[in-house]
């Protein structure tokens, strides 16, 4: 499991770069505030505040995986708990009408995230590899199961609900509406993404690092892998915990799905498919798939196949995750010589999405013929409408695929060519790969 | 009691071998591999339904030949088309793609034969009860499983033992880069355990087909459990694998038939517990916990015995 | 390349583009269209679109056309959530949904929310299949309809028919580990302690939902506890497989079900062989002896090839439409408070209630098993050749529950 990713935590920042590094972050404020003033429905801003949990509960999950190298399917349990702690809070602060505002309950959850953590991952951090996968595995098994046994705190499949209006009201909101619920949440993705931005740059967060590369000389120099692995499993926990109660802020509920597989191995997709290489691949993933989620279902009955595809697809092709694919291409940039692949994956993209067309097109004229096969053969897909019966959509997908997977095998070779010539350039002209 | 005895142990037996039939293929592919193979079970669904297609228009008995056959043949090709790609990316990326394969294969299985469960037959030739015990009719379809299953497990035996491709194989369930470094064509023997692997899923598959069910979600009902009878058995150990999956099986089907409860031992000692919050805990049966059974054996086994019952090799 | 693309994309007729250009009432539909629950899920989708081609083919309600929009929820409370706000945004002012009380339960309570939260866009929710009675008792709300009988009322009739069969001696429960599971298990107890306190419980098991492959084990312990009769709320594939088990070890009793008769149950029971020894207690079926709902089941059989499964979203379409010509208003709130203790003549004949104080909807109930079929029954079930046949039925009057609801009304 040493292999997953390859690159080393950035070097510290020089003087310069300050001003530029910290104006990110307050670009990013700008854009989290700015945000609802241009797309304001309510499902928008649902949308909006469902990609916030998202990013904190995907980067949580790359101290694991990305950061410290270790593969679990089980991070939801964390977030979970924290989830159902956070709805049960609330419950008790307006049961007790304790002076805490809602803004302060994520805290609740991050809490009970890292208590559980702590708890848990003594026993389950002393082995790394695919014997702490398991353990992962078999105790989320284990969490999620016993949330249908114990009822009086789970409530049940059904799970437990409360009203997050019924709070202390801090400057007038009693955050009712969505909108009010997207700032609480953007203001704390802003505040965890930083936290757990610093952490990466702290002795801890390179000790990780260490420890994902190469343990036995983490041991050498006198640090105890065991210990560097269970605080990352810890913090891992607490940011999993705050963006569990999140969500059970957002929906005013919590039941066993948070603690479930699917919820897991969202998580686990989501961190992948951004790249987990990176700092901001998790971010970019989470917002991917949060859109692939919540979208493909509306456009496709057969969604999951998509999303099984694409999966592979990302999986075979770019490894490295979106972000990878595009970091890739930093130094090509930094040498200037970015142009001459261009050319090249124009040429490529062309008979690869005539290949992707064709076999969509395959695709939902199968499922028109065995899901609906008395209905009108003029079905839509993607918006496109298209008649399943005509021989023709039959021929013209099957051209598409044959004919865009061979010039689409010849013209990713030649991209391959002009990236090794145009990265050779590059380098010559002095910048490192 | 002796009848529940008997009877629990009987199916116990039976869930067990069925169990033993899919994670012999894994246990093989993963200590080769050391690749989580997630879509193992999706390729026991593919064989019951192939087999129930092919005994559709030749009978089952064919079915029970050309599905596996099939469903290898596909798993031979993954192995050689996908995972090898994928293999130089690491692990996760290995895992990840089964992952996406088995959302695949369930979502092409329900393209295909739909999302209710298909009318998939026991032979006429075997559709009779085999014996009677304590009133209990024992179809002589569950017997013909456990005899597969039995013959399964010597003729893998045998082979690995016995053949030359078997002596390879063992070589690299334990040392595997060894076998690569004596110049054997480890990609050829990859791909010939993973068609092998996947076959026997399959095989499993045209057998439960009949006997359970045979529906688009039966892959991920089984799926977890999988992993647990591999790990707990330990890696590249086939009798390890056959004797997590007895023992599985026994105690699934033991903790189903007990009816003890928390409140039921002790609660006698203290009745108003069972008012409060620990209620739940207070009064849950063994027979409603009986499912989650071999997770918590597998977190167990996993502290205090890393290697499982009889690894050879650490996880 | 791309001319080949545009070629292809030019050839294909541009149709499906039905222009809708006057308004339409739009019902959002957030049931299961993907994953495990997605056969149950579609067949619902066709019901409803089938009610609202009749809906229109009569001129709509009020003059404007009924559309059905589809909105997949994947059986998750959370994604429901996701999916109402999406259909309210796409003005949706009347969410359906049926499958999972889970999921009923949060669509209640968020809409509840929503509609204190935002006055004068009201939604309302009509429940059609979600039967955990706390719906309408402790969590009832002014905004949620239920138009099947909840499994309080369910086990009432019931138990009214098995306390008058002296056969039944023994009885072994066994349930699904959720909520819905649970009320049946202690509602039986209850009940059947009340009625006939000669009747032995000899078992009483819950196992865990959707999850058993093989019910070999729980066969082998009704076997063991000698019981004749076995009641379950059992749905979807642990009906299937249980029946199945039970026929394969060879165990002879009579089973009284909630759900048998749903999809891969009639085949199930047909495989095994159980010839009326499974009943289920249903608001309706195919062969009840009524000329309209006969016609009914013709027509729609003809044109979706599925039998109807949802007398009550019958039931749910059509007291809509009456409600909203009585509110002369396509206003939630008005046509809520039109539906309050309106008396309805249901689909399989007989008068039902949609009870004000908890807004639960009364109807007849009747008790039918499976097997082969005399002329009094044409029609069969899932192409077995087996059909449903009545056995008893329960008036209206004799449903009636008693509700611990209390309502807030705007």
């Amino acid at each position: 499991m040493r292999d997953i990713t390859v690159s080393a935590a950035p070097p510290p920042p020089a003087l310069a770069d300050k001003l530029k590094f910290y104006g990110i972050w307050v670009g990013v404020a700008l854009i989290l505030l700015l945000l609802p003033k241009i797309l304001s429905s309510g499902g928008s801003l649902t949308t909006f505040s469902l990609i916030g949990i998202s990013i904190i509960f995907a980067l949580s999950y790359n101290i694991l995986l990305g950061q410290t190298g270790m593969l679990s399917f089980g991070h939801a349990v964390y977030y979970g708990l924290g989830g159902f702690l956070a709805i049960h809070a609330i419950n008790f602060i307006v049961g007790h009408k304790f002076p805490i505002p809602l803004p302060l309950v994520p805290m609740i959850g991050g809490a009970t995230g890292l208590f559980f953590a702590a708890l848990i991952g003594w026993v389950s951090t002393q082995r790394s590899g695919t014997a702490f996968a398991m353990i992962s595995l078999g105790l989320a098994e284990l969490v999620a199961s016993s949330a249908l046994i114990l009822r009086s705190f789970f409530g049940g499949e059904a799970g437990v609900s409360a009203n997050r209006t019924k709070l202390l009201k801090v400057f007038d909101w009693n955050f009712g509406p969505q909108i009010q619920i997207y700032y609480l949440v953007a203001a704390w993705t802003l505040v965890a993404v930083i936290a757990m931005y610093a952490l990466t740059r702290t002795p801890l967060g390179r000790m990780c690092n260490a420890v994902r590369d190469n343990p036995e000389r983490v041991q050498f120099v006198g640090y105890d892998p065991h210990v560097i692995r269970y605080l990352a499993f810890c913090f891992a926990g607490f940011f999993a915990g705050i963006a569990g109660a999140l969500a059970a802020i957002n929906f005013e509920i919590a039941n066993s799905a948070y603690l479930g597989a699917v919820q897991s191995g969202t998580v686990l997709f989501a961190a992948y498919i951004g790249g987990i290489g990176f700092f901001i691949g998790p971010i970019v993933g989470a917002i991917f798939v949060t859109f692939l989620s919540l979208g493909l279902s509306d456009v496709t009955p057969v969604w999951q196949l998509y999303f099984g595809l694409f999966f592979i697809a990302v999986v075979m092709f770019a490894p490295g995750g979106i972000t990878g694919l595009l970091m890739m291409h930093r130094p090509l940039l930094k040498g200037g010589t970015m142009l001459r692949v261009l050319p090249s994956y124009a040429v490529a993209l062309l008979p690869t999405l005539a290949m992707v067309i064709g076999l969509m097109l395959a695709i939902e004229s199968t499922v028109h013929y065995t899901v609906n096969p008395s209905e009108n053969p003029h079905i839509r897909a993607f918006g496109i409408p298209f008649n399943a019966a005509s021989p023709l959509t039959w021929a013209a997908a099957l051209a598409l695929i044959v004919v865009g997977f061979a010039l689409a095998r010849l013209s990713w070779r030649r991209v391959g060519h002009a990236w090794d010539e145009a990265l050779t350039t590059a380098r010559q002209n002095g910048v490192a790969a | 009691m002796l009848e529940l005895i008997v009877i629990s142990t009987l199916n116990g037996v039976l869930y067990g071998m069925l169990l033993f039939l899919m994670a012999s293929g894994l246990t093989v592919i993963f200590s080769m591999l050391g690749v989580l193979n997630f879509a193992h079970a999706s390729f026991y669904m593919l064989g019951a339904f192939f087999g129930f297609q092919i005994s559709r228009w030749v009978g089952f008995w064919p079915a029970l030949l050309i599905a596996p056959l099939l469903a290898g043949a596909i798993g031979a090709a993954v192995e050689r088309y996908g995972l090898r790609r994928v293999h130089k990316n690491g692990h996760v990326a290995e895992l990840l793609f089964t992952f996406g394969l088995a959302f695949a294969i369930e979502e092409i299985v329900q393209i295909i034969w739909g999302k209710s469960p298909v009318d998939f037959r026991v032979p006429p030739l075997l559709d009779f009860p085999a014996f009677t015990i304590f009133s209990t009719n024992y179809p002589a379809f569950k017997m013909f499983m456990l005899l597969v299953s039995v013959a399964i497990f010597l003729g893998l035996l045998l082979a690995l033992k016995k053949t030359r491709i078997g002596l390879i194989v063992q070589a690299a369930l334990t040392h595997p880069h060894m076998v690569g470094h004596l110049g054997h064509n480890v990609g050829r023997i990859f791909m010939l355990v993973f068609g092998v692997g996947t076959a026997l899923a399959a095989v499993a598959g045209v057998i439960a087909g009949p006997a359970l069910v045979t529906q688009s979600n039966m892959a991920g009902l089984l799926g977890p459990i999988l992993f647990v009878v591999v790990v707990v058995g330990g890696l590249g150990s086939l009798p390890g694998a056959f004797i997590a999956s007895l023992l599985i099986g026994l105690l699934q089907t033991f903790a189903v038939s007990m009816n003890a409860s928390l409140a039921g031992l002790l609660g006698p000692l203290s009745p108003d517990l069972a008012q409060s919050w620990l209620s739940d805990i207070w009064n849950v049966t063994i027979a409603q916990i009986a499912p989650i059974m071999p997770y918590l054996l597998l977190v167990l086994v996993l502290i205090f015995r890393p290697m499982g019952l009889l690894g050879t090799r650490d996880t | 390349m791309r001319r080949l693309v545009v070629a292809a994309a030019l050839a294909l007729p541009m149709l499906g583009q039905a222009a809708i250009a006057q308004e339409t009432v739009k019902l959002g539909y957030i049931d299961p269209l993907s994953g495990g629950g997605a056969s149950v899920g579609e067949g619902g989708l066709k019901t409803f679109q089938y009610l609202a081609e009749e809906l229109n083919a009569k001129g709509g309600i009020l003059g404007k056309k009924v559309e059905i929009v589809p909105l997949d929820n994947k059986t998750n409370p959370q994604e429901s959530l996701i999916q109402a706000q999406k259909a309210i945004d796409a003005g949706v002012r009347y969410v359906t949904q049926g499958n999972g009380s889970a999921v009923g339960g949060a669509l209640s309570d968020f809409v509840t929310k929503y509609n204190e939260r935002n006055p004068g866009k009201e939604v309302l929710y009509y429940n059609y299949a979600a039967v955990d009675p706390i719906l309408t008792n402790d969590k009832c709300s002014f905004w949620h309809f239920r138009w099947d009988a909840n499994s309080d009322i369910k086990m009432e009739a019931l138990t009214n028919y098995m306390k008058d069969q002296p056969a039944i001696k023994k009885v072994y429960l066994i349930n699904q580990d959720y909520s819905f599971g649970q009320s049946v298990r202690t509602t039986a107890r209850a009940m059947l302690a009340k009625k006939r306190s000669d009747i032995q419980i000899v078992g009483d098991e819950l196992h865990p939902l959707l999850k058993i492959t093989d019910f070999a084990p729980y066969v082998a312990k009704i076997k063991a506890s000698g019981a004749d009769t076995v009641v379950t709320g059992n749905w979807g594939q642990d009906i299937a497989l249980l029946l199945k088990a039970s026929a394969d070890a060879g165990l002879k009793v009579n089973w009284y079900t909630y759900y048998a008769g749903g999809s891969g149950g009639p085949t199930a029971i047909k495989q095994t062989g159980l010839n009326h020894q499974v009943f289920q207690i249903t608001e309706g079926f195919a062969n009840v002896d009524h000329k309209e709902s006969q016609d009914f089941e013709k027509a729609f059989r003809a044109k979706v090839d599925l039998s109807l499964w949802y007398p009550r979203a019958v039931n749910e379409m059509r007291m809509f439409a009456a409600a909203a010509e009585k509110a002369k208003s396509l206003e939630p709130i008005k046509v809520a408070q039109a539906l309050e203790d309106m008396k309805f003549e249901v689909f399989n004949g007989g008068e039902g209630i949609m009870r004000k104080d908890d807004h639960q909807f009364f109807q007849p109930i009747y008790i039918s098993s499976f097997g082969e079929r005399s002329e009094k029954e044409p029609f069969d079930d899932e192409k077995t050749g087996w059909g449903w046949k009545l056995v008893a039925k329960v008036d209206t009057a004799q449903t009636m529950l008693p509700t611990t609801c209390k309502m807030d009304r705007p």
